[in-house]
């Protein structure tokens, strides 16, 4: 199996807020991420599809089809936009890393047709990102 | 679909890759520049990744303004600027290879209250990384 990986960036402006928590409670949680007018980040986002190379291209999925696909369901989506108040999939969520990686994954997933998504990587900072990856083992990984 | 959180920090520290149970000999053959004996510096990244499920009241794996301070108290703090083989009681008995930071940083971090830690990896320079994740820690 080979694993074949395409990156975009793209800039959105997001902020933390939590309606069912006390305006104390969201400064406590969220701290400088609680600002109401909201801040920015570049955010880079690895998308790995895992699966053969079809012998008569070499290809396991033509990068220009993923490219489209990532234009259209995620930059199209979330390219400049505000993350709370302009992507209806991440309504009702805090859009953290995590829940953002969790919304492109779902998108995603049901796209490629091709070989198989095997992770999304979202970076928010070059020093922290939120990794999605099939779960192939065994359930959610909640070993103790 | 599984999710983590990955984290990077930096700490800088020195080491010297030497053992007793070898004679200085074959210390030199097996860790060559490694063994001077006055030591020799790295600029670490140190990447922490935390699994589990996400809060939905906070969307969170786990909180920065909790992880931070933890991995500020737990690693940053005694091991930025500091001679490992001396000033961590641990590499007194073993190598301080990266391997051997990565399990005791590993070690230190997994206690971690509100998240599970699944992998602790370490860049040495940007060409040698190393990691180590739980299944790992467990069996060894």
């Amino acid at each position: 199996m080979i694993r074949i990986t395409r990156k975009v960036e793209f800039s959105a402006a997001h902020f933390y807020h939590n309606p069912n928590f006390s305006a104390e409670e969201n400064r406590r949680v969220f701290g400088k991420c609680n600002n109401p007018h909201g801040h920015g980040h570049n955010y880079v986002l690895e998308v790995t599809i895992a699966g053969e190379p079809d012998p008569a291209t070499g290809m396991v999925l033509d990068l220009k089809e993923l490219k489209e696909i990532l234009q259209r369901e995620v930059m199209e989506r979330m390219d400049h936009r505000h993350l709370n108040y302009e992507v209806p999939e991440l309504a009702g969520q805090i859009p953290t890393c995590e829940n953002i990686a969790a919304v492109i994954w779902k998108l995603l997933e049901p796209k490629i047709k091709t070989g198989k998504l095997d992770r999304v990587r979202l970076y928010e900072s070059p020093d922290l990102f939120a990794d999605c990856t099939a779960d192939a083992s065994n359930g959610n990984g909640a070993r103790t | 679909m599984k999710i983590s959180l990955t984290r990077r920090y930096r700490f800088a520290a020195s080491h010297r890759l030497h053992t007793a149970k070898l004679s200085e000999e074959e210390n030199k053959r097996v860790y060559g520049k490694c063994s001077n004996p006055y030591g020799h510096g790295h600029n670490y990244v140190l990447e922490v990744t935390m699994t589990g499920p996400v809060d939905s009241a906070t969307g969170m794996i786990a909180n920065l303004s909790e992880l931070d301070p933890f991995v500020q108290r737990e690693v940053i703090e005694p091991f930025d600027q500091k001679f490992l083989n001396e000033e961590i009681p641990e590499f007194r008995a073993q190598v301080a290879t990266t391997e051997n930071v990565s399990r005791e940083i590993f070690r230190r971090l997994k206690s971690f209250p509100s998240a599970r830690l699944e992998r602790v990896r370490i860049e040495e320079t940007s060409k040698n990384s190393f990691e180590i994740t739980d299944e790992l820690e467990v069996r060894a």
